[in-house]
């Protein structure tokens, strides 16, 4: 009988390979820092509303005091019917949420179904607690399946919350401020879109580590409307990408010129077939 | 000024319920009730979280401490029971449910911080309330549990009587919450109450406004 399950169970306890390399390495820089992780200071938030979920995220990634990315992906694709924003270090929601979207991937071609959200949260649950905080990611995962729509927060410890509405990230209290004021159970897809609109941009506009536009992802039962950008920052600078020069524009002040002299040393001939 | 800024407390600290949590038995059944506060540092991550955790059809346990390391303990423990009921063919005892949640927060009591107190009926021994704090097993009474609690240990030791009835238990349990809630900084939002007897297991959910209110207010 197929297993329904392929997931592994791993080997008991942590595993930290990475843990002695990391350490040569930062011998090895002699004094130079470790390059800091990416961290993607953000505001992420979701609702749930009469037909689905909203999800929203603003695009700003920062490495310490630069701004890293500013068209950056923070709304990951899970499954068709489940998508998941991540605050934190870049790297572990990125690949954390990679690892969730394979294993179901393969779950719904062994048993011909659409993951629940509920079984998505379990996975990433099992699998953060199980690193005690050590994998950075703070993700809100929404989806529509086939027992309603639902909407979880896991922290990076392993807590899963279950609520209607939730916020994450850096600019997390700013954007909550909007939603505690402007939600009502069962919205219209509109109301909540702009709510979620809304609170991304108090996000942006309250905290250093969020900015630039606005993703939302609207999750219905019909499937998934993935809009990026929701809306783009008015502070745009007018890059032209393409850089050319005129001949001419570098001016030459000196030119100097010395033969190469060559001695012919070995000469072999080989004959080429062109039959 | 050229220090790594770690950004808000909130985003690194682990998230806590520092809590209020509460079991008392009667004859006939047990109540519990909790608040509804999660933090993680000074932010409140989730105002309105149901502490009460179902281990078993009439057996609950009430959350404290760290969130990740108490929602673990009482999934692991939901799973175990669930085997455990379907080998002994019959409902489980309250006793065994306690142990089980023991033998855990004992194993691994360097590693973990999270205090459950597991509360239920069951045919053989009524209603129980079982303590589990750093890997004990006592059967009390009552029990009192979370960072709120020790601003209530006063008032559940001198009013509390023996031979209370249901409605006076699910009383006391609101006037402990209540009282726990308007001191302790950790403890907060809604309260939450479960009565576990004989022919069911009955969720309440007690909004801020409806809460009892005491001289200061």
């Amino acid at each position: 009988m197929a297993l329904s399950n392929i997931l592994e169970t791993p080997a008991a306890g942590f595993n930290f390979d990475n843990a002695a390399r990391n350490a040569s390495l930062e011998g090895r820089l002699e004094g130079g820092q470790t390059p800091k992780p990416l961290k993607t200071g953000t505001t992420i938030a979701g609702v749930v509303f009469k037909d689905g979920v909203v999800l929203g995220a603003d695009t700003r990634a920062t490495s310490g005091e630069v701004v890293a990315d500013k068209m950056c992906a923070k709304i990951h694709y899970i499954a068709p019917n489940i998508y998941c924003c991540g605050a934190g270090t870049a790297a572990d929601t990125e690949k954390t949420t990679d690892l969730l979207a394979s294993n179901l991937a393969i779950f719904s071609l062994n048993s011909g179904r659409n993951p629940r959200v509920v079984m998505a949260v379990n996975i990433l649950q099992d699998m953060l607690y199980r690193y005690h905080g050590q994998i950075g990611a703070n993700l809100i995962l929404g989806g529509a399946d086939c027992t309603g729509n639902h909407l979880y927060s896991v922290g990076p410890y392993g807590s899963v919350n279950k609520v209607p509405y939730l916020t994450m990230g850096s600019g997390d209290l700013a954007a909550l401020g909007i939603l505690e004021d402007g939600f009502r159970p069962d919205l219209e897809l509109e109301k909540a879109k702009e709510l979620v609109r809304l609170a991304i941009h108090a996000g942006i506009m309250s905290d250093l580590g969020s900015g630039n536009n606005v993703d939302i992802c609207v999750i219905t039962k019909e499937g998934a409307d993935y809009i990026r950008p929701y809306q783009e920052s008015e502070y745009k600078d007018d890059r032209k990408m393409k850089y050319r020069y005129r001949p001419g524009t570098t001016p030459v002040l000196t030119e100097k010129i010395v033969p190469l002299k060559l001695e012919v040393v070995q000469e072999t001939v080989q004959q080429m077939d062109t039959a | 000024m050229l220090e790594e800024d770690t950004g808000p407390g909130w985003l690194s600290e682990e998230v806590k319920t520092g809590t209020t949590i509460i079991a008392i038995e009667y004859n006939g059944g047990v109540v519990l009730g909790s608040d509804s506060r999660v933090s993680a540092g000074e932010a409140v991550m989730n105002r309105v979280m149901n502490k009460l955790s179902p281990l078993h059809d009439k057996i609950y346990c009430a959350l404290s401490g760290s969130a990740a390391d108490a929602q673990t303990i009482a999934e692991i423990v939901n799973y175990q029971l669930d085997v455990h009921s379907l080998e002994i063919g019959e409902d489980p005892q309250v006793r065994s449910a306690a142990t089980l949640v023991r033998n855990i927060s004992y194993k691994y009591k360097e590693e973990l911080s999270a205090h459950l107190i597991v509360a239920g009926w069951d045919r053989r021994d009524g209603g129980q309330v079982f303590a589990t704090l750093n890997g004990l097993l006592t059967r009390q009474p009552f029990a009192i549990g979370g960072s709120g609690s020790s601003y209530v240990y006063g008032f559940v030791d001198a009013e509390y009587r023996r031979g209370m009835s249901k409605e006076e238990c699910q009383q006391f349990v609101v006037n402990t919450l209540s009282l726990a809630m308007n001191r302790d900084g950790s403890s907060g939002g809604v309260a939450y109450m479960v009565t576990i007897d004989e022919q069911k297991a009955e969720e309440k959910v007690i909004l801020g406004s409806d809460l009892p209110t005491f001289f200061d207010q």
